[in-house]
């Protein structure tokens, strides 16, 4: 099976640096790696290509910087990575990047199956996945949490969605979006490693793609949503009561909290 | 002014077995007041089973409800529920159109929107008009970090929303609208079919009033049941890390933060819970916080209203003894 997996470089959410004051994100400040939840759709795709034979590549678009994300990529278990990279891509929001994706999607050509994470904690929107299914035009799952079953036409997989689990048939060529607790990605090997760093890392620009979408349809300019300012709120905090080691004390007040808030049943 | 070919502002009610999301009757409050300020209508499209009472989201302000009944659209179809909304949506012409930021919104929006090619905000956690009568949409974008507020060219502007951000509508019987019944638009192949349901947590975690989360303090996954005994002592539910969901101890749906479920109860008792930010990122809005964790320096206590440095072996079960005394003496 020819799965394509969707990643995405972000920064390092431990230790970008936000300044409240002039409302600022810090990018420089932080390294930067493949966004956590793309991982666990890598290992997923992995996984099946342990079961079923076929290939896994990696699809990232980004600056040219991107490219470690695939190397990162293939030295965790991808067999190749495309970069979709060109100034025209620059400032796309979730449809300019779903619309980008689905043009390199279709112009490599022979996916059975998409996956992509639950959402990037940089752009943080979780629509990229399901946008992404709709400009190629074919069925998704969202927040699956487990593959069931997969053959060559069909796979089943649970999709959580409200409290509830729901076992889902979807037909290939689909799409899907998994979550975090799909699985526990695992860490590149050393053979694999330097395997990563000698590969190739085809790339492909707007003119790669131009038969699949118009230069206004991509980067900033097929952007229909913009960011008009940025806050960066400080951070919460509450000047709550500490109490150390004494139980006794501890215990009695928070029945006296659960009786002013009438919490207790009965 | 907005584009005069697209006005009101239409809303996604989304049901679970006939019955309303509480989110809708949210959106109807806020969406009642951008209206106001814009001047115009305010639609509700609901797709669901058959013989739904919806006049409450008339009393909740909507003035003209479109029903798309049949009982294959109960189950949570994001590509038939698709098809039915954008025939909708073309019909309606609405200027704003607002999806609640459920599991089934988020997955069901995009779609919407890539399909009428228009801009879509996730996860807004505001909405106000702008002087040119456009949407601003505010949202935490950067894991939580940054609030990013963000306007759209393109009609309708669409957005999801967080539930329990705005207040529920105010109920006035006196109100008077239209339910409109539209009919069903079948879809033969949509390449995915539910094969069933498989389980549902029992109570909602996301609803409940009281959580008592555990995290990598709880030392084995059958030390979960002291914190099930004090959840049922005080009407809640039990929750947990993802360090704790991680190594088994309990099921994903329990799990609250940055990639399990949002919370926002009146009363939060983290137990053995360090509060890493992804943790924090799902229940720092709990209207009271209490923190149990043997180290003083954990970063939970920072937002505790009560902060309790010790052992969650001893204190918990305490804590138990007590209220069941308490429910003796009553
Ligand atoms: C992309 C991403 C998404 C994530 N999403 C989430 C999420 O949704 N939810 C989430 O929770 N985490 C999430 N995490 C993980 C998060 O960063 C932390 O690793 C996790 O929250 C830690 O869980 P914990 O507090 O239970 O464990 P720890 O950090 O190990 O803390 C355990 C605490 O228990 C205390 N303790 C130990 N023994 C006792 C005792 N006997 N009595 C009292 N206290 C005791 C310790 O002092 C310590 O503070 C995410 C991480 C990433 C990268
Ligand atoms: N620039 C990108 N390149 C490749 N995949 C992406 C990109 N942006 C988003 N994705 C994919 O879409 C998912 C959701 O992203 P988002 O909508 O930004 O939260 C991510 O987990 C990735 O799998």
């Amino acid at each position: 099976m020819n799965i394509g997996v969707l990643i995405k470089q972000v920064p390092d959410m431990e230790k970008v640096k936000f300044n409240s004051e002039r409302g600022l994100i810090d990018r420089k400040s932080a390294g930067t790696e493949i966004n956590p939840f793309d991982l666990n759709a890598l290992e997923a795709a992995i996984q099946l290509r342990e079961m079923t034979d076929g290939k896994v590549t990696a699809i990232s678009m980004g600056p040219p910087s991107a490219e470690e994300a695939l190397r990162e990529a293939i030295a965790r278990g991808a067999d190749e990575g495309f970069l979709i990279s060109d100034k025209h891509f620059g400032g796309a929001d979730t449809k300019a990047t779903a619309h980008t994706l689905s043009a390199a999607i279709k112009k490599l050509g022979g996916f059975t199956l998409i996956i992509a994470g639950e959402k990037t904690v940089d752009g943080d929107t979780g629509q990229v996945g399901a946008e992404t299914a709709d400009y190629l035009n074919i069925p998704h799952v969202s927040y699956v949490s487990h593959i069931q079953a997969v053959n060559l036409d069909n796979i089943q997989v649970i999709s959580d969605i409200w409290s509830g689990r729901y076992l889902k048939e979807m037909a290939l060529p689909g799409l899907l979006t998994v979550t975090k607790n799909i699985n526990t990605p695992r860490l590149p090997s050393f053979k694999r490693k330097m395997a990563a760093r000698k590969a190739e890392i085809n790339k492909l620009t707007f003119e790669d793609l131009k038969e699949y979408i118009a230069l206004e349809e991509c980067g900033l300019k097929g952007s229909p949503t913009w960011v008009n300012k940025i806050e960066v709120p400080p951070t919460a905090t509450r000047k709550g009561k500490i109490i150390r080691n004494d139980t006794e004390t501890a215990v009695n007040l928070l029945v006296e909290l659960f009786k002013e808030m009438k919490v207790m049943e009965g | 002014m907005g584009d005069e070919k697209y006005t009101g502002i239409l809303i996604f009610a989304e049901q679970k077995n006939g019955i309303i999301h509480k989110v809708s009757y949210e959106l109807l409050n806020k969406g009642r007041e951008l209206a106001n300020q814009l001047m115009a209508p305010v639609y509700c499209i609901v797709v669901g089973p058959k013989s739904m009472d919806l006049q409450e989201l008339i009393y909740r302000g909507a003035d003209e409800v479109y029903y798309v009944g049949n009982d294959f659209l109960n189950l949570p179809e994001e590509l038939i529920y698709t098809e039915n909304i954008i025939n909708l949506i073309k019909r309606i012409k609405p200027e704003i159109c607002l999806f609640g930021a459920t599991s089934f919104g988020r997955s069901l929006a995009p779609r919407i929107a890539g399909n009428l090619k228009t801009g879509l905000t996730a996860d807004c956690t505001e909405l106000k008009i702008d002087e040119d009568g456009k949407l601003i949409q505010i949202r935490p974008a950067f894991s939580d970090n940054i609030l990013a507020h963000i306007k759209t060219k393109t009609y309708p502007q669409m957005a999801t929303i967080r539930y329990k951000e705005f207040s529920e509508a105010e109920r006035d019987i006196n109100r008077s609208g239209k339910i409109i019944k539209v009919d069903p638009i079948l879809v033969e192949k949509t390449g995915v079919k539910i094969l069933r349901e498989l389980e549902c947590m029992e109570n909602d975690i996301s609803e409940a009033e009281v959580v008592v989360a555990g995290g990598r303090g709880i030392k084995t996954p059958e030390d979960f049941k002291i914190l099930y005994e004090l959840a049922e002592l005080l009407g809640g539910v039990v929750g947990a890390s993802r360090a704790v969901v991680e190594e088994n101890y309990i099921s994903s749906q329990h799990q609250v933060g940055y990639s399990g479920n949002r919370v926002k109860p009146k009363l939060y008792i983290a137990c053995g819970i360090s509060g890493a930010p992804q943790h924090l990122a799902g229940m720092r809005e709990a209207e009271r916080i209490v923190a149990i964790n043997s180290d003083p320096s954990a970063p939970i206590f920072n937002i505790a209203d009560i902060g309790i440095v010790g052992d969650l072996y001893e204190v918990i079960p305490t804590l138990i003894e007590k209220l069941k005394k308490k429910e003796v003496a009553v």
